[in-house]
């Protein structure tokens, strides 16, 4: 079995917001650049599925879409453990893009279990997943907790609005992660960190695509009014500014 | 030509969210000058179908299929692409919850329509057609133009001020083609939760983190809710810690929600933990620590340990009723 990751290279999570040019793009100064944690927990989950050779995963792959820039990131993934990487080389315009040119790379590289994250911190699409498996007419299960690999079969557990379920799913399948997947992110170590270097990372030209979408601008979240105070021992008065003034109980 | 609503019921209910999707739907159809279209798939009995025209609905298609028993993203998006063909969908209108962010990007390849994911409002124009989102988990907004013909927007729960507007549409009912190429995948052992009101519907959401210590402390957040007919939250490292079950953490890595209320019991404020609530419309904090960052999010505060002020809480809750 092979195993691929989308990774998506996003601004660490406690980055501030910031925007330049008119605020029509993200300020990256000073900005670190991480895995988006979804996809961190699903390189984990793909790494100790790995280990127990029963499973027989023969590979597991990250890829993303990406300029130059993002190749650090994919580097961290091979640290920690994955084989190999492949950069498909353009800027992430939006989703459908993005979608779009990992599926036209798995046309004629196939995987059979492949992995996205719920949601990238940047963008917030909740997207790339579903698009892709779309593209490629395979199966698609969303919201996922677990994986586990059953006599070659993949079982996956998710999240539906108001409970769980089991799923069992041909293959090919895109399973899209959330918390759960794993426990938490695996870290490289040294011999992992070294051995990154001389792993093979990939990078191939992109197809024509337009996307479907495009930013106007960016805006920052509206001040709020400063935080009204309330002695501890007055509870009262909270319950009624609560009830009487924001009215929400 | 119309706008779609894709609306999913709960054993055959409709809940909030449901109503919440077919009034902003109405919406957009009144901007466009076209008729509402609401779709459900499912046993739904008529008289429940009929309460989507409370809220606007011009029109109700009912998909009532046993191959559809369990939700599978292929078969789904391939009935709601099926419905929006039929009616000549301009845009389809899909909650952005676990269903909705499974089944919006299939439709949106399907259709070749920009998606749109986690609106908040209405677009500020239809032509270009411009949405505002949250992005950077919720650090900023953007506004966003979909340059495809269709479209396709996820609202997000409990973002939308959705009124009552009486209709009395017509109920039709569909049989989509659905050969069995469409369903790889099979269902087993499904738990639902029952009795507890889910943390995504909940209008009030009572919400502890480290600062309350241990596990063991937690009746009275628990019974703060149980008055307020709340849901129960968690940080992550409480949740981490087993304190409190996963399904509990909210914040960037965990459920994001937006109830009218939340009260956060020893809760710092990390900049991840308010990635998942920051659209309450109304937040409490209670921290011994006056610079814990959470009292900038907040619109109540009260500096002091939560073994106090909990207990004084439900008093005073209590007195009110
Ligand atoms: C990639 C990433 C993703 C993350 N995702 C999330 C996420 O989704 N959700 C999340 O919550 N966190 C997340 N975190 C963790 C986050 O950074 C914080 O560590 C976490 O939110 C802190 O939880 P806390 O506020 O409960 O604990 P602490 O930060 O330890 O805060 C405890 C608070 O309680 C107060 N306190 C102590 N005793 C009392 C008392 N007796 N009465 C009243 N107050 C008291 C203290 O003053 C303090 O402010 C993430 C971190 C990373 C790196
Ligand atoms: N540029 C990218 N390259 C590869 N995978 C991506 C990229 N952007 C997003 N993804 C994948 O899609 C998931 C959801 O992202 P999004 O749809 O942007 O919220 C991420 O967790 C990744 O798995």
């Amino acid at each position: 079995m092979k195993i691929l990751i989308c990774l998506s290279n996003v601004p660490d999570t406690t980055t501030k917001a910031k925007f330049v040019n008119d605020n029509t793009a993200f300020d990256t100064t000073g900005v670190q650049w991480i895995i988006n944690p979804w996809d961190e927990l699903a390189l984990t989950r793909a790494i100790e599925l790995k280990s127990d050779a029963a499973n027989s995963i023969e590979n597991i792959t990250v890829i993303t879409v990406g300029e130059k820039d993002v190749e650090p990131t994919m580097r961290k993934a091979l640290a920690i453990g994955a084989d190999d990487a492949v950069r498909i080389d353009a800027e992430p315009t939006d989703a459908y893009f993005v979608a779009a040119q990992i599926a036209e790379y798995l046309k004629s590289n196939p995987f059979d279990l492949i992995f996205n994250g719920i949601e990238s911190a940047d963008y917030n699409g909740s997207a790339v997943g579903g698009m892709l498996a779309e593209f490629l007419n395979i199966p698609s299960v969303s919201a996922v907790s677990a994986v586990n690999i059953e006599n070659s079969q993949v079982k996956i557990k998710r999240d539906i609005d108001g409970g769980t379920e089991e799923v069992t799913s041909e293959l090919p399948v895109v399973a899209i992660a959330q918390k759960g997947i794993a426990k938490e992110p695996m870290i490289a170590a040294m011999r992992g960190i070294m051995m990154a270097r001389k792993k093979p990372l990939n990078v191939v030209a992109p197809v024509e695509v337009e996307a479907l979408t495009g930013i106007v601008n960016f805006e920052l979240p509206q001040p709020k009014p400063p935080c009204k105070m309330i002695e501890p021992d007055n509870v009262k008065e909270l319950v009624n500014l609560l009830q009487n003034e924001a009215k929400v109980i | 030509m119309s706008v779609l609503v894709f609306t999913e019921n709960w054993d055959g209910k409709f809940k909030k969210i449901s109503f919440e999707l077919v009034s902003y739907a109405s919406k957009i159809a009144e901007m466009l000058n076209v008729q509402t279209v609401a779709l459900s798939i499912g046993d739904v009995q008529e008289d429940e179908l009929k309460k989507l025209g409370n809220y606007a609905a011009d029109k109700i298609i009912s998909v009532n299929n046993d191959k559809l028993k369990n939700l599978d993203n292929q078969a789904y998006a391939s009935v709601i692409a099926q419905v929006a063909e039929k009616e000549g969908a301009k845009v389809v209108i899909i909650a952005h919850n676990n269903t909705g962010k499974a089944l919006a990007p299939r439709l949106s390849v399907k259709l070749k329509a920009g998606l749109g994911a986690g609106v908040s409002k209405l677009p500020s124009s239809v032509e270009p057609f411009t949405i505002f989102k949250k992005v950077y988990s919720g650090k900023a907004y953007s506004n966003l133009v979909i340059k495809s013909d269709i479209k396709i927007l996820t609202l997000s729960q409990n973002s939308f001020e959705f009124e009552e507007n009486v209709k009395s549409p017509s109920i039709e009912s569909f049989e989509p083609a659905l050969s069995d190429d469409l369903f790889k995948t099979t269902v087993s052992n499904v738990q639902k939760q029952t009795g507890k009101i889910l943390l995504t519907d909940a209008e009030i959401v009572v919400s502890g983190g480290r600062g309350m210590r241990s596990g063991d402390n937690w009746s009275p957040i628990e019974e703060l809710a149980e008055l307020l007919g709340a849901a129960t939250a968690c940080s992550r490292p409480v949740s981490d810690e087993g304190w409190r079950p996963h399904e509990e953490h909210t914040g960037q890595t965990g459920k994001i929600i937006a109830p009218n209320l939340y009260i956060a019991a020893g809760i710092s404020g990390a900049i991840q933990h308010l990635a998942g609530i920051s659209s309450s419309k109304c937040i409490v904090a209670i921290n011994t620590d006056k610079d814990a960052p959470i009292f900038e999010a907040a619109d109540y505060g009260i500096i002091g340990d939560t073994a106090k002020v909990l207990p004084d809480f439900i008093q005073a809750v209590k007195e009110l009723k």
